[in-house]
C-alpha cells in the first residue's frame, strides 16, 4: 500500500509536469490548429535560463525560496517573450499558406532551437543548482513526499488555477475564446487576433518555463535536447486529454506520467521491462488516436465545408 | 545551376586540398620526427567529465616526456578528438586519427561502450590502442592491439560484493543498472555472481537508460524490498540524480558503485545525498605514496582541481606508451604492440602495471566513502594472488593476501547511512 501511495506521487509529479507543457500544446493547437513542435524546447530554455540567472544573480549558493521565486518568474518571462518572437517570425509570415507549411516550419523551429544551444553551450548536461532546501516529509506508512515535489504539485495547480482565471474570467481570456472558436469572424468582430495569438503563445511558453525550472529542482540535470521526449510526452498527454481542450491537456499530463511510473514499479511483475517507460506514452497514443480520437474530454467538431 | 554547379566544385575543390595537406602532416611515422598519439574521448557529451580529466592526464604526462627530452629526442605530440560520448562517433573520429593524422597509437575510451565501437578500426589497421579506464572484458577482447592498463569488471564487482558482504556486513542487496550500457551491465552480472557466493541475496534489481529523468518509480520498487545496500553501477550523470532522488524518497541505506561515479559533476548533481556512499576505484588521492602525492601536486598546479582517477590513468597509459616506444625502439605497429605487451612491474601513479595474457592490467582496487565532495580511502582489495607486499601502493599497511581491510580508517559509523539500519 505504502508503495503503491509512493508511485502514485511520483507518478502525479511528472505528470504535473506533463501537464504543464501540455497546456501550452493545446492553447495553440485550439486557437491556429497548429502543433507547435518548438513548444518542447521551450521549456528546455526555461531550465537554461533558470540555470544561467541562478549563477548571474546570485542565488546559486544556497537555497533560498525568494532566489527560487525570482528564478521562476524572470524565467518565464523570458520565454514568453521567446514564444511571441517564435510566432512572430516563424509562424505569423506563412500563417496565411497551408497548414502542413506551418507544422513543418514548427518542426525546423525546434531543430534550430536544439542545435544554436548544443553549438553554443555544448551536449554536456549542466547540473542545475539547488534552489530549494531538500527535505522530505512521511505521509503514511512509509510514503515519502519530498519539498520538491509539494513545490511541483502546488505551483502547477496555480498556474493552472491562473490559467483557468484567465481565460474564463478576463476580457483577454474571452478573445483567446472566441478566436479558437473562428478566426475570421473574431477578426470581423474588431478583435485584434494577431496580438489575441501572440499572447497565447507567450502564455503557453510561460508555463512551459515554469516546468522546465520545477523540473530542475527535482531531477537537476539539464541539457540542451531534454526538451525532445519531455515535449513529445506532452503532446501525447494532450493529445490523450483532447488536443485544444484545456482541462483534458492536465488529465492527460497526470494520467500519462502515473501510466509511466506504474510501468515502471509493477512492469517487471507482469513482464513489461522497465525500459519501457517511453514506450507507454506512444502506445497510449496509437490507441487514442485508434479509438477516441477527439480525446478523453475532446468533442467532435464537424468540419466546416 | 550553372552557379551551384560551381560551387559545389570549390567547396569539393577546398575539401580535397584540406584534406592533401592533412595527409602530408605530420603523422607520417617514420622512426624520426615527432610522435603522433592520437587520443579519443567524450569531450563535449553526457560523459564529458570522464574525457576531459583523461585528456589533461594524457596531455601532462606528454608534457612531462617532453621536457625531459621525448622518447629517444622525439618529441610526442597528442591530437585530441572529440567522440561526443557516442559509439559511431568513436568509431569515426579514430578511423580519422588513422586513416588521416596517421597516428602511431590511440589512447582511449573511457566508457567501455565506446572503446568496444573504436576498437576493431584499431584493431584492423593495427594501430596499437591502450584503454585507459575502461573495465568490461569485452574491450580487449577485440583484439591483440588493444590493451587497457585498469583492471577488469570482473574484479571490480568483485570488490564491490566482497566490501558489503564482509565489511558493511550487508545480506539483501537491490541493484539499479543502467540497461543500454555495456559497463553496468558487465559490473551487475560479477556483483552479482560474487555478492550471492559470498551470502548474500540479490533482492530487486531494476533498470534505467541513460538521459531518463525519473527514477522513481525504481528506486520506490526497490524501497518496499528493504535492502541493506543497492548497488549502481551507472556513469555519475545518472547517478548523481539518483542518489539525489533516492534521498527524496527517504532511502536512508548507502548506495554502492564503481568508477564510473568518479567525476566532480556527480557533486554538483547529487550533493549531500552521496555522502555515505562506497565506490570501488582505481586510486585514492589520500595515499601518501610519494610518486602518487607528488603526481597529486603536480596536477593541481597544473590544472587547479584534485586529479580523479580518470586523470591518474590517463596519466599511466601515456606513461606506459612512452615506455613500450622506449623499448621498441620504434613505432610500428607490431613491434610496438609486443612492447606494450611485454609491460612488466611498471610503476604507475594507480598502481604497479603488470600486463597479462589477456592485456589486461593486474591490479588492486580502493573502496572510497563519499563524504562532503571527498573520498574518504576505506580499503584496498586486491585480485586473487596478489598480495599488499607486490603492490606499490602502501596506503594498506595490514591485512590478507587477497583483503586488506584498513582498520583505523574511517569506518561506515560516522555517517547517516548505515548497512544495517
Amino acid at each position: 500500500m505504502d508503495t503503491f501511495v509512493q508511485q502514485l506521487i511520483n507518478g502525479l509529479t511528472i505528470g504535473a509536469i506533463y501537464a504543464l507543457i501540455a497546456l501550452g500544446y493545446t492553447m495553440v493547437y485550439g486557437i491556429l490548429r497548429l502543433i507547435n513542435f518548438a513548444h518542447g524546447d521551450v521549456y528546455m530554455v526555461g531550465a537554461f535560463v533558470g540555470y544561467y540567472l541562478s549563477f548571474s544573480l546570485g542565488y546559486a549558493a544556497g537555497p533560498s525560496l525568494l532566489g527560487l521565486s525570482i528564478v521562476l518568474v524572470s524565467s518565464m518571462i523570458v520565454c514568453a517573450l521567446v514564444g511571441m518572437a517564435i510566432e512572430r517570425f516563424a509562424y505569423r509570415p506563412i500563417r496565411k499558406y497551408a497548414r502542413m507549411a506551418t507544422l513543418i516550419t514548427a518542426i525546423g523551429v525546434s531543430l534550430l532551437i536544439e542545435n544554436l544551444f548544443v553549438a553554443r553551450l555544448g551536449a554536456a548536461p549542466r547540473a542545475f543548482p539547488q534552489l530549494l532546501q531538500e527535505q522530505s516529509y512521511t505521509l503514511f506508512g512509509n510514503a515519502a513526499i519530498s519539498k520538491s515535489q509539494i513545490l511541483i504539485f502546488g505551483v502547477s495547480v496555480l498556474l493552472m488555477l491562473l490559467l483557468q482565471w484567465i481565460i474564463f474570467k478576463t476580457k483577454v481570456g474571452t478573445a483567446m475564446r472566441a478566436v479558437s472558436f473562428n478566426l475570421n469572424s473574431a477578426k470581423l468582430m474588431g478583435i485584434n487576433t494577431d496580438a489575441i495569438i501572440s499572447f497565447t503563445f507567450a502564455l503557453g511558453s510561460a508555463l512551459a518555463a515554469a516546468g522546465g525550472v520545477l523540473t530542475a529542482q527535482y531531477n537537476p540535470q539539464i541539457d540542451p535536447l531534454m526538451g525532445i521526449i519531455t515535449g513529445l510526452k506532452a503532446f501525447v498527454a494532450a493529445v490523450l486529454g483532447g488536443i485544444g481542450n484545456v482541462p483534458g491537456a492536465v488529465l492527460g499530463g497526470l494520467l500519462i506520467g502515473i501510466a509511466e511510473t506504474f510501468v515502471v514499479g509493477y512492469g517487471q511483475i507482469v513482464g513489461v521491462p522497465t525500459t519501457f517507460r517511453d514506450a507507454v506514452a506512444f502506445a497510449i497514443l496509437i490507441l487514442v488516436l485508434l479509438f477516441r480520437p477527439t480525446g478523453l474530454l475532446g468533442s467532435t467538431v464537424q468540419e466546416k465545408v | 545551376m550553372k552557379r551551384t554547379l560551381l560551387w559545389l566544385l570549390f567547396v569539393g575543390g577546398a575539401c580535397f586540398v584540406f584534406a592533401c595537406e592533412r595527409r602530408g602532416g605530420p603523422g607520417a611515422g617514420g622512426s624520426s620526427g615527432e610522435i603522433v598519439v592520437g587520443y579519443y574521448g567524450d569531450l563535449t557529451g553526457r560523459t564529458s567529465n570522464f574525457g576531459q580529466s583523461t585528456k589533461k592526464g594524457v596531455e601532462m604526462a606528454a608534457d612531462e616526456l617532453n621536457k625531459a627530452g621525448g622518447i629517444n629526442g622525439r618529441q610526442i605530440r597528442i591530437l585530441s578528438e572529440d567522440d561526443e560520448g557516442r559509439p559511431e562517433k568513436a568509431a569515426t573520429v579514430v578511423t580519422k586519427l588513422i586513416d588521416q593524422d596517421r597516428v602511431i597509437a590511440l589512447l582511449g575510451e573511457v566508457a567501455s561502450g565506446n572503446s568496444l565501437a573504436a576498437a576493431p578500426k584499431a584493431q584492423a589497421a593495427h594501430v596499437p590502442m591502450i584503454s585507459p579506464s575502461s573495465t568490461n572484458p569485452a574491450v580487449t577482447q577485440v583484439g591483440d592491439y588493444i590493451f587497457r592498463v585498469c583492471f577488469i569488471d570482473p574484479f571490480q564487482g568483485e570488490v564491490m560484493a566482497k566490501f558489503a558482504a564482509n565489511t558493511l556486513k550487508a545480506k539483501k542487496a537491490a541493484i539499479m543498472l543502467d540497461f543500454n550500457s555495456p559497463y553496468s551491465r558487465g559490473l551487475t552480472e560479477f556483483f552479482e555472481a560474487s555478492f550471492t557466493r559470498l551470502g548474500g541475496q540479490i533482492v530487486n534489481k531494476q533498470s534505467y537508460t541513460q538521459g531518463d529523468r525519473d527514477y522513481k518509480g525504481q528506486l520506490t520498487a526497490i524501497r518496499s524490498t528493504s535492502p541493506d545496500v543497492i548497488y549502481v553501477p551507472g556513469y555519475y550523470g545518472e547517478v548523481g540524480v539518483i542518489a539525489k532522488q533516492a534521498q527524496q524518497l527517504d532511502i536512508r541505506v548507502p548506495l554502492l558503485g564503481g568508477d564510473g561515479w568518479d567525476a566532480t559533476q556527480l557533486w554538483d548533481l547529487g550533493g549531500n545525498a552521496l555522502n555515505g556512499d562506497f565506490i570501488s576505484n582505481h586510486y585514492s588521492v589520500d595515499d601518501p605514496s610519494p610518486a602518487i602525492q607528488k603526481f597529486v601536486v603536480d596536477y593541481r598546479a597544473r590544472y587547479g582541481t584534485v586529479p580523479d582517477a580518470l586523470a591518474a590513468l590517463g596519466y599511466d597509459a601515456m606513461r606506459v606508451l612512452a615506455d613500450s616506444i622506449n623499448r621498441a625502439g620504434t613505432t610500428e605497429g607490431p613491434k610496438l604492440r609486443d612492447a606494450i605487451a611485454q609491460t612488466k612491474n611498471f610503476v604507475g601513479v594507480t598502481g604497479t602495471i603488470n600486463i597479462d595474457s589477456q592485456r589486461n592490467a593486474v591490479k588492486p582496487a580502493v573502496v572510497l566513502k563519499l563524504m562532503d565532495r571527498k573520498y574518504v580511502y576505506q580499503e584496498t582489495i586486491y585480485p586473487e594472488g596478489m598480495g599488499p607486499t607486490t603492490s606499490a601502493s602502501p596506503a594498506s599497511t595490514s591485512g590478507s593476501p587477497t583483503m586488506a581491510a584498513d582498520g583505523t580508517a574511517n569506518s561506515a559509523d560516522n555517517t547517516n547511512k548505515s548497512a544495517n539500519p
